[in-house]
């Protein structure tokens, strides 16, 4: 598989993936927004991120991003609570939607290329930070409007030189967070 | 005494509910206080270690479990329980975003009951659980 072709499969993908599990588990409108690819693998954010590492033949992660507001109405549509603020409840789910929004996405890229591990998500949240994936040089990102705000979804997966699959603990350690 | 013991109806039944995510227990528990089915109390727990200390603690009559967590997943979970003579005959349905085949048919060749894809509906759980309750 050429990286454009992974690079295809990653937006059909994802795109499906946002629309049934936004559709099925928070009731909202889903507006899928036009694909990018970016260049460079610095992200400043202000809010809410939840990543995921994948592993096998290929290798990368996954990450959605979003304003501590919007973590609020997606975990408060999620868990038919209000938050006003982030809390464990919030971050937890947030993770959770980037679970099966990244896992949708492993799934259906070992049945391509063969059997992928899947990383339990992790969730930052802060202002002023940056994160950096260690060695990437590519990101999809697909912008999604729901529940009145902007979520960004972004992968980056590339071939895994090493030829075999990581170790899940691996994973961790391509993330940087700068504060 | 339940109120099925009262009108003779099956004694409900104990769930444990088994995944790192707090999010997702506290959706199954909402889903399962709203089915009509004849269930007890539901349990959590976060990990296959958890649960393994529920399922110790507690008569517990029906498990719900996701496969990808940390310490001890839903597969080694479902493995130990089949080999415990106590545990082995309860039934495991588990609830994942692992929806490849080779962990369905892991999880079916250890005698998993059934098996529900992330995201699903509350009405996709109930009408997994009505044929085990």
């Amino acid at each position: 598989m050429t990286r454009e072709e992974m690079n295809t499969l990653v937006d059909k993908t994802v795109r499906s993936a946002v629309e049934n599990v936004c559709g099925t588990m928070l009731g909202c409108e889903v507006v899928v927004g036009k694909t990018r690819q970016i260049g460079h693998p610095l992200q400043e954010s202000d809010g809410v991120v939840a990543l995921l590492g994948m592993a096998g033949p290929w290798v990368g992660t996954g990450a959605l991003t979003c304003k501590p507001e919007l973590a609020c109405k997606l975990a408060g549509a999620f868990l038919l609570t209000e938050y006003d603020t982030v809390n464990d409840d919030v971050l937890d789910a947030v993770a959770e939607l980037a679970n099966m929004v990244i896992g949708n996405l492993k799934v259906a890229i070992e049945e391509e290329v063969g059997e992928m591990g899947l990383s339990t998500p992790t969730t930052i949240f802060g202002a002023s930070f940056t994160t950096k994936i260690g060695g990437s040089e590519e990101w999809t990102l697909i912008p999604v409007e729901v529940c009145g705000g902007e979520l960004l979804v972004q992968v980056c997966i590339l071939p895994n030189d090493r030829g075999k699959a990581n170790n899940r603990a691996d994973l961790v350690g391509h993330m940087l967070v700068r504060g | 005494m339940s109120g099925a013991e009262k009108t003779g109806g099956p004694m409900p039944l104990d769930v444990l509910v088994v995944d790192d995510s707090a999010a997702i227990r506290k959706i199954l528990q909402r889903v399962l206080a709203q089915t009509e089915l004849p269930l007890g109390t539901i349990l959590e727990a976060g990990d296959g270690l958890e649960a393994i200390e529920r399922l110790k603690a507690n008569n517990i009559g029906l498990v719900l479990s996701d496969i990808n967590m940390p310490n001890m997943d839903g597969i080694e979970l479902l493995r130990k329980m089949r080999q415990n003579p106590q545990w082995k005959s309860i039934p495991v349905v588990m609830i994942t975003t692992e929806g490849s085949q080779q962990k369905v048919m892991e999880a079916v060749d250890l005698g998993a009951a059934g098996y529900v894809r992330k995201p699903f509906t509350a009405d996709q759980i109930k009408e997994k659980l009505a044929g085990l309750v």
